[in-house]
């Protein structure tokens, strides 16, 4: 299983994550050898095995909606990258 | 007071006779951390204020009898798990500067108790790693020779506690991550069942594997975080709603009748001969004291976990930090008006070169074409390695195992070869996998460096694995040697 270039940078795109060139070269090579170690488990027959997703017993976990107090305002902006005010402040959307 | 190798139950019972104060056993904690730190760096931040008067009101808690088994005794936590208004940098850039406005349910259940939180410890970045040298920081040293790793991804607490500079610390563990560095430090570790304790406030990896768990000198203090540590939280969806027994009642008693099966599979091709010759030394031992050894159990799936993890971890985890867009908080790439350049380059240098790959590794598992082959093939294997488990624990009270195949690797010695490093993890991975429960403790050395022996027990069975742990330690001194540092 070798990856390709395009591959690599389709990948790249789809998690939104920026790589050099020189990282796209090792990525390429490192992706590739790990996934061939991972054509070892198609050798396994999975026939009828369903997946398990996580390994306790516990489905579709509720609780009532109750009103509780949220966070302060300035303890959330406090770690803000950009503020204005009390808006995070973000780069145009559309232009 | 001086003696730095207090254990929980040691130190509690000096502080509940008044023979010390917490005020006095945490500035001797902070001197020692002062002492040594610069040899291990296993800390990220020393909160040594905080810690004062945390210890102070510990004191007045102790004196009105309000105490509690770790009231007043130094503790670090892994630097991924939330501190309210403490740096939480998961050893990442893009974490940096991150000051959560919360705490994680363990840390309130610690802080309830009038625990002493001495500092936040090193970490593979976001637990990705099993040698601290994916930390954005930098790389934590091994107590017992400063040349080797301490193991990882908690390899800061783990060399901590080795190294004297707490009394026990919380680590997490999403593939060994307890375990494996508690092996290569010569300290006992333990992972409980998925589900038993919170993650609330645990920063995410892989949400279907992480649990947090102690670093400890001996199977009786992580009985005693257990009994504060464990339990349900409904904000946390996946915490088990069962009850919490106490687990320092359930560790003492003889392990006659016991029956340990030793799965052959984890003898893995490429072990140290000096590793295997200590587990087998450490397994006779068991057989002396009572319990009755299976030397042939086969776990046949073994083989496939090292896959089947490194597609199911890197899919949830680029699931999980599809959240660091440099908007509401952790670092932020400045030099761009453009939106999607802006999220890319945040991404590109905010993360280091392992979470990079893990992310582009589970971004493939998971997209269009691939997703049958890779990722829901790898679930439907996780239900065999689960099946082969729950069919083991029929016949046996526990498994023991190698935790690692070899002792403490070199630092860089594995740093170029991602897969020679994730080989490292074999014993500890298939555990996760299937969810269940495994402690690590000091079982020997090979090369004058410690070996880890796993024992791994039933879902919700941490009593009998914390039981088979405390009658080895009772009849052996391994945990009680410490590196001279």
């Amino acid at each position: 299983m070798k990856l390709s270039r395009d591959e690599v940078l389709h990948i790249a795109r789809l998690a939104r994550l920026g790589l050099t060139e020189s990282e796209v070269d090792k990525m390429q090579e490192q992706l590739s050898h790990i996934l061939e170690n991972f054509e070892i488990l198609q050798r396994v027959d999975t026939t009828d095995v369903p997946p398990t997703a996580q390994s306790i017993p516990l489905q579709n976990v509720l609780r009532d909606d109750e009103v509780a107090e949220s966070f302060p305002p300035a303890d959330i902006l406090n770690n803000a990258p950009r503020r204005e005010g009390d808006y995070f402040r973000v780069r145009p959307v559309l232009e | 007071m001086t003696d730095r190798r207090l254990t929980i139950h040691e130190a509690g019972k000096l502080l509940k006779d008044k023979q010390i104060s917490s005020v006095e056993l945490t500035r001797a904690t902070l001197e020692r951390i002062e002492q040594v730190e610069p040899k291990v760096h296993a800390c990220v931040t020393v909160a040594g204020e905080r810690a004062m008067q945390q210890a102070e009101k510990a004191d007045g808690l102790l004196a009105a009898g309000n105490g509690h088994p770790l009231t007043g005794i130094p503790v670090f936590i892994k630097d991924n798990m939330c501190t309210r208004g403490i740096l939480t940098t998961c050893s990442s850039r893009m974490l940096e500067n991150f000051i959560p406005p919360y705490d994680a349910f363990v840390v309130e259940r610690l802080n309830n108790c009038g625990a002493v939180t001495v500092g936040k410890t090193n970490l593979d970045e976001f637990a990705m790693g099993s040698s601290t040298e994916n930390s954005a920081l930098f790389t934590t040293a091994n107590p017992w020779d400063l040349s080797r790793v301490p193991g990882g991804s908690s390899g800061g607490s783990a060399a901590a506690v080795a190294a004297g500079e707490a009394v026990y610390a919380l680590g997490s563990d999403t593939g060994g991550s307890i375990r494996q560095p508690a092996g290569f430090c010569g300290v006992t570790g333990l992972k409980p069942t998925y589900g038993r304790v919170s993650r609330y406030g645990l920063v995410a990896f892989a949400s279907s594997l992480d649990q947090i768990g102690p670093l400890t000198q001996d199977a009786t203090d992580c009985a005693l975080v257990m009994n504060t540590i464990a339990g349900h939280d409904p904000r946390d969806s996946t915490s088990a709603p069962y009850p919490t027994p106490d687990y320092t009642q359930c560790i003492n008693g003889d392990l006659k009748g016991l029956k340990i099966g030793i799965p052959k599979e984890y003898f893995v091709e490429g072990m140290q001969k000096e590793v295997a010759a200590a587990i087998r030394a450490a397994i006779g031992q068991l057989e002396q004291l009572g319990a009755g050894v299976d030397w042939e159990v086969s776990l046949p799936s073994t083989p496939y976990a090292l896959a089947v993890y490194y597609i199911i971890a890197p899919s949830e985890a680029s699931a999980n930090l599809a959240r660091y867009d440099g908007v509401k908080y952790g670092f932020s790439y400045a030099d761009t008006d453009n939106m999607w350049e802006a999220l890319e380059k945040t991404r590109q240098h905010g993360f280091g070169a392992e979470v990079k790959r893990r992310i582009m590794l589970g971004t493939y598992a998971l997209s269009a074409g691939y997703y049958d082959a890779y990722y829901l093939k790898a679930q439907k294997v996780r239900t065999l390695i689960r099946q082969e488990f729950d069919r083991a624990f029929e016949k046996y009270d526990a498994l023991l195992t190698p935790t690692s195949p070899t002792v403490p690797f070199k630092i860089g010695e594995k740093t170029d070869d991602p897969l020679q490093m994730y080989l490292s993890d074999v014993c500890t991975l298939p555990i996760n996998i299937a969810g269940v429960p495994a402690i690590s403790i000091p079982a020997g050395f090979a090369d004058g460096l410690p070996v880890g022996m796993q024992i791994i027990g039933k879902p919700f069975g941490e009593e009998t694995i914390l039981k088979v742990a405390h009658a080895y330690q009772q009849s052996t001194d391994w945990h009680k040697r410490k590196p001279e540092i």
